[in-house]
């Protein structure tokens, strides 16, 4: 089943195309991840599949229905983006962060109902941010403040949820902090995820499906396990490497060839030197 | 979640109030009503608030009764609306542009109506400087001139739609070319105008009547329940075009409004308070110290402040320097410069 899909999407700006008659399915209920080299527009098609970009040719269907033709309202009741690096106001609490992600649900005279607060109470508990609802969004950590905004995000209350690079600029610890939260809300609320993560690992380790984009279109698309492999890497990252098991999680590890202190034993050392 | 106590009605209202903004707006509200009454008895002739107070409930002695009700109610007015207004319009501005330090003025919209100003009184007026049209034009003329620099702005930041940066950028523009264009017309015009143009460019109230209350103070009302009414769509503009357009704004519509809101509040000032400056500027911003961004406790609050800014900027230059009358421009500019500085200097390290 498909939550999204993108029909012949063309994106650019001006004379310059960034994506050329993209087809892309969104699976229902899992993670996808895209990856790909550095401008290669994975940013780009994230955000124009969250109508923050229009396309120059070919659609986004959401649920059936060509986006454009759907109401902005409806749609951000139905899908939600984090976008990268979001700024908040200064002195805002966490508390009035979270809340703007009910705006969809909301008018000027009805600000905050039962169900308002029920949403935004919910959103703070799965994040872990109930007890810091009333500090500050600049006082905190990278991890929690990043934390807050994904709060925001849940409170929208949407079935898929984009985020552009959610872990760029997180210490490794705050990285599988972020990334296990949100593989938890897939795994308990069925929510889509859909994200654009710069570490290749971490994307075969937790998403269900993943996206490689080249050449302003799609490489591939699948299993980390089935799709992820050298010849792979080689031709999305322009990079040579092992693909080995991850031996805590069994998915794709991709190590990459290069410089470096090499410490094993002589015979792995002449292999590299055969392949690097 | 104890700082906030939820307000609802049976599915038709409901909002969340922040009971420590709900208090700063009723301390101030409070000290503007206080500080108008005894504003009011202050002049030539001093009449102690205790007596003020009994004039406005219509029990005052005839004495006073005349000198409030006459001279000096009708001045107070339009002083706090002009102040609210200008207050209102900067905190608009700030929400909408992002920045602290974008107001009324210094994005033209006030050279704007200076401009036309000078403009009027040059085009009517004879050689020995007595004015061919009723003055009671001029603020018409002043809100034209304001009208007039928002649409150049808007249209001139246009491109695809309207980006905060480009309006300041195109703004402090439209500031240059209007000041430009008032020193000219200044120049061109009769030399008898120019010391009631200088006056009017620095903003006073002075020729404050009861007939421009009842122009201004429908106006602000409504301009006011416009703004609240509009809350929900400051806030998220604050957030960023995309975060904005994740929850559902429609952002170019809501800059477009939300600039046209600003622009009637700020024309609608200038006519009747002249080129005030800075009030847009500062209002907003110590209001801010006090509640921070949520626009719900910032709108009002930045009305109450500016109000007690012009008020209080008004009655100086109205009664220390007696005989003399100083506009209440000199006044939140000797304030508001200071203050306008120290901000750039404290920005210029931010990104």
């Amino acid at each position: 089943m498909k939550a999204m899909e993108t029909k012949d999407l063309t994106l650019g700006y001006g004379e310059t195309v960034i994506i050329d008659e993209l087809n892309l399915e969104i699976p229902k209920g899992e993670i996808t991840v895209f990856i790909g080299g550095n401008g290669c527009g994975k940013s780009t098609l994230l955000r124009s599949m969250a109508r923050l970009l229009k396309p120059q040719q070919g659609s986004v269907v959401l649920e059936g229905e060509m986006m454009s033709k759907i109401a902005t309202k409806e749609v951000a009741k139905k899908l939600a983006i984090l976008p990268q690096g979001p700024v908040a106001p200064e002195g805002l609490t966490v508390l009035q962060l979270v809340k703007q992600g009910r705006y969809p649900y909301q008018n000027w005279l009805k600000q905050w109902s039962e169900e308002d607060e029920r949403k935004v109470q919910n959103a703070l508990e799965s994040t872990g941010m109930s007890a810091l609802a009333d500090r500050h969004v600049d006082s905190l950590s990278g991890g929690q403040r990043q934390r807050a905004w994904i709060a925001m995000t849940l409170a929208q209350d949407t079935e898929i949820i984009l985020l552009d690079e959610p872990t760029t600029y997180l210490d490794m610890t705050h990285q599988i902090e972020i990334l296990d939260l949100l593989f938890d809300l897939n795994e308990k609320e069925q929510r889509t995820i859909v994200m654009v993560l710069h570490d290749l690992n971490l994307a075969c380790r937790y998403a269900h499906h993943i996206v490689a984009i080249r050449d302003k279109k799609v490489y591939a698309q699948g299993r980390p396990e089935d799709i992820v492999s050298c010849e792979l890497v080689k031709n999305v990252f322009e990079m040579s490497c092992q693909v080995t098991v991850d031996p805590l999680f069994g998915t794709p590890l991709c190590i990459p060839h290069g410089k470096g202190r090499c410490i094993v034993q002589q015979v792995t050392k002449n292999q590299n030197a055969d392949v690097g | 979640m104890n700082k906030y106590t939820p307000f609802r009605m049976r599915n038709s209202f409901s909002f969340l109030i922040d009971r420590k903004s709900l208090s700063i707006n009723m301390v101030f509200f409070v000290l503007l009503l206080g500080s108008a009454i005894v504003v009011i008895g202050l002049g030539e002739q001093f009449i102690s608030p205790l007596k003020v107070v009994a004039v406005l409930f219509g029990n005052g002695d005839p004495f006073s009764t005349l000198i409030v009700n006459s001279f000096r109610l009708p001045r107070i007015i339009i002083a706090m609306l002009v102040g609210i207004c200008l207050a209102i319009a900067g905190a608009i501005l700030q929400g909408v542009v992002k920045n602290p330090i974008a107001s009324p003025d210094i994005i033209g919209i006030t050279g704007g109506a200076a401009a036309a100003v000078v403009l009027f009184l040059n085009l009517f007026s004879t050689d020995s400087g007595t004015l061919t049209v009723s003055i009671d034009w001029l603020p018409l003329a002043a809100f034209t001139g304001a009208c007039i620099v928002s649409i150049l702005l808007y249209l001139f930041a246009w491109q695809g739609g309207v980006s905060p940066v480009r309006m300041v950028l195109v703004g402090i523009g439209m500031w240059a070319f209007t000041k430009a264009a008032t020193t000219l017309l200044l120049i061109m015009g009769p030399i008898h105008q120019q010391s009631q143009a200088n006056i009017w460019i620095t903003g006073s109230v002075y020729g404050a009547s009861w007939e421009g209350v009842r122009i201004l103070f429908p106006i602000t009302l409504i301009l006011f329940f416009v703004t609240i009414v509009m809350i929900r769509m400051i806030n998220i503009q604050e957030f960023g075009e995309d975060v904005a357009t994740s929850v559902g704004n429609r952002v170019q519509l809501s800059r477009f409004f939300l600039l046209l809101v600003s622009t009637a509040l700020t024309g609608s000032a200038v006519a009747f308070g002249g080129g005030i400056s800075f009030v847009g500027l500062l209002a907003p911003h110590i209001a801010r110290r006090l509640v921070g961004s949520s626009f719900g406790a910032l709108i009002p609050l930045s009305a109450f402040i500016g109000a007690i800014l012009v008020l209080i900027s008004d009655t100086i230059g109205r009664v220390v320097f007696l005989p003399l009358e100083i506009p209440a421009g000199v006044f939140t500019a000797a304030v508001g410069a200071p203050y306008f500085i120290f901000l750039l200097y404290k920005q210029r390290n931010v990104g």
